[in-house]
């Protein structure tokens, strides 16, 4: 058995919606929950925890990178409410977005209000700034952005100013206006600069680009997280988009069905999740029918090492 | 920014199309009938251009001033900036060419247009032209007339109208006019280049066409003054 935990949907939304009331949001809104219409899925969400802490997160996240930069356009705005509606609705807890998405903190905010503030979110948010001093003002705008009373994870993007903000960050974590801390990066780059700060600072989250075809961080950084117990969070799990063009109208294999995946997104998914080091995936879309499927996939069998290495092997030969 | 190499042009794009197509519809919107003016002033400045008035240069000048201010308020600053953090800087480039054109154009009349002959100011006028109608009927069948890009009100559209004007025009003061549009016109091909936008050609073509153009015409001005030397 993986390191993956899972638990029945009814108890986590209780179990969320009773830890906002306590919490985060206090009686007010503790009675905000998701829709009650969920999606025939095989049975429970399945998770995995925080090393640093043991919370548990389900294996898919929502990413935010330009799906969710609609500006003011009231229907963008509303489609992306739709989109975190189902996500709730679906089991998904992690939302993830940067102030250099645009207007993507404040469209994540509308669809919070929209929504009544759902207890179960974990906001991860970053700073993106190089100078260290403003870092604490540009949080507070995404924080305001976003809508909450603190972020459970910041983390700094692709290492901008890292130097300077990392000491503000765990202040911030220590006198309990942060839950967690992290470094970012993308597509491969500055891996030996992310190792550095992994062996060197008590970080809870690395965000690196990993999925089928990308998998440098299977070397070093994966070992790495697990041996200094940092989770992590992947991003660019359809390399935004290209691998389904490379896939084409190629038909899901026969042996998706071992691992429950009814597309070829949740065998992709899959493949990333099922890495013992990942907490979990953060896809991005604008379309309510694909963050159902992408949640699914924290849902059913997960691949084991020989799957994991046929899904990549047969995505390469695409 | 580190191992820039790596990086390609849809790293740099932070929306998607259908993001920065209905921008343009709700813009439109907003602005109307705002393009109904900017018709007329495109029509102005080709009677200007067709009439021998002795300072038409200076109300060529001034209408495209007034574009170019009012593209960086309405669009870059208002609009744009919603979906792109970088618009700002944009609007600021905007708003100095702008001021560019009123000081040189305008203030100082250095945009004279005595000499409209030449295959250069000819090419000019049609690279005028094909701003007004061109560019405008090629998104209109690729998007709908909804999100359509008009002189005057759209970034495009005014850049590459006014390199047009700055060729037909004479004078040294339209070499400092002429890197803001020829930069926008590289940032705005990037930009619709990675969002796989048809028209995305356009803006680049007509920068490319205007740099030549202006250093042939510059050179055979000099070939002219040489020889009348002699």
């Amino acid at each position: 058995m993986r390191q993956t935990d899972s638990i029945s949907r009814r108890d986590f939304l209780a179990s969320v919606a009773a830890a906002g009331a306590a919490s985060i949001l206090g009686p007010a809104t503790a009675s905000a929950r998701p829709d009650a219409a969920a999606s025939a899925r095989p049975g429970s969400i399945l998770t995995r925890p925080v090393p640093s802490t043991g919370e548990k997160l389900p294996l898919v996240g929502l990413g935010s990178w330009i799906t969710f930069n609609v500006g003011d356009d009231a229907t963008g705005r509303d489609a992306c409410a739709d989109v975190m509606r189902a996500f709730f609705r679906e089991g998904g807890r992690v939302i993830d977005s940067s102030p250099m998405y645009g207007s993507s903190q404040a469209v994540i905010g509308y669809g919070l209000r929209k929504l009544g503030k759902p207890p179960q979110l974990f906001s991860a948010d970053k700073v993106w700034i190089s100078s260290g001093a403003r870092g604490p003002q540009q949080i507070e705008e995404s924080r305001r952005h976003w809508g909450v009373t603190r972020f459970d994870l910041l983390e700094v993007h692709n290492l901008t100013g890292w130097e300077e903000h990392m000491p503000k960050l765990f202040a911030m974590k220590a006198a309990g206006s942060l839950r967690y801390v992290g470094v970012t990066t993308s597509e491969g780059r500055r891996h030996d600069e992310i190792e550095k700060i992994m062996r060197s600072h008590p970080i809870d989250f690395v965000q690196v680009s990993y999925n089928a075809l990308d998998r440098d961080v299977e070397q070093r950084i994966l070992p790495l997280a697990r041996e200094r117990r940092i989770g992590v969070i992947c991003n660019r799990p359809f390399r935004r988009g290209e691998l389904f063009g490379k896939i084409g109208r190629a038909p899901l294999p026969g042996w998706a069905g071992e691992i429950d995946c009814a597309s070829w997104a949740q065998v992709l998914l899959k493949f990333i999740v099922s890495h013992p080091a990942v907490v979990c995936a953060i896809p991005a879309t604008r379309r309510v029918d694909h963050v159902v499927e992408n949640v699914g996939a924290s849902y059913g069998r997960l691949p084991d090492e020989a799957m994991r290495r046929r899904i990549a092997a047969h995505v390469e030969k695409l | 920014m580190s191992e820039w190499w790596t990086y390609t042009l849809s790293d740099f794009l932070l929306f998607s199309p259908r993001t920065y197509y209905r921008l343009f519809e709700i813009y439109n919107a907003a602005i109307w009938p705002a393009q109904i003016a900017a018709v007329g002033l495109a029509i102005a400045i080709l009677v200007l251009l067709r009439r021998g008035a002795a300072d038409r240069g200076r109300w060529i000048a001034a209408i495209l001033a007034a574009s170019w201010l009012f593209v960086a308020i309405a669009f870059h600053a208002h609009r744009y900036a919603t979906i792109n953090w970088a618009a700002v800087y944009f609007a600021w480039a905007f708003a100095l060419e702008a001021a560019l054109l009123v000081w040189i154009g305008v203030a100082r009349g250095r945009l004279p247009f005595e000499r409209p002959s030449g295959r250069a100011a000819r090419a000019g006028m049609w690279i005028f032209l094909a701003a007004l109608i061109a560019e405008p009927a090629a998104i209109l069948l690729n998007r709908g007339w909804r999100s359509a890009e008009i002189f005057g009100v759209a970034p495009d559209p005014t850049a590459i109208a006014t390199l047009g004007i700055l060729l037909a025009a004479g004078g040294r003061g339209r070499w400092l006019l002429l890197p803001i549009p020829l930069i926008w016109c590289a940032i705005s091909g990037f930009t619709l280049l990675a969002m796989k936008s048809p028209e995305a050609w356009m803006p680049p073509l007509a920068a490319v066409l205007a740099v030549s153009l202006a250093i042939s015409q510059a050179r055979s001005r000099r070939r002219r003054l040489a020889i009348a030397g002699r």
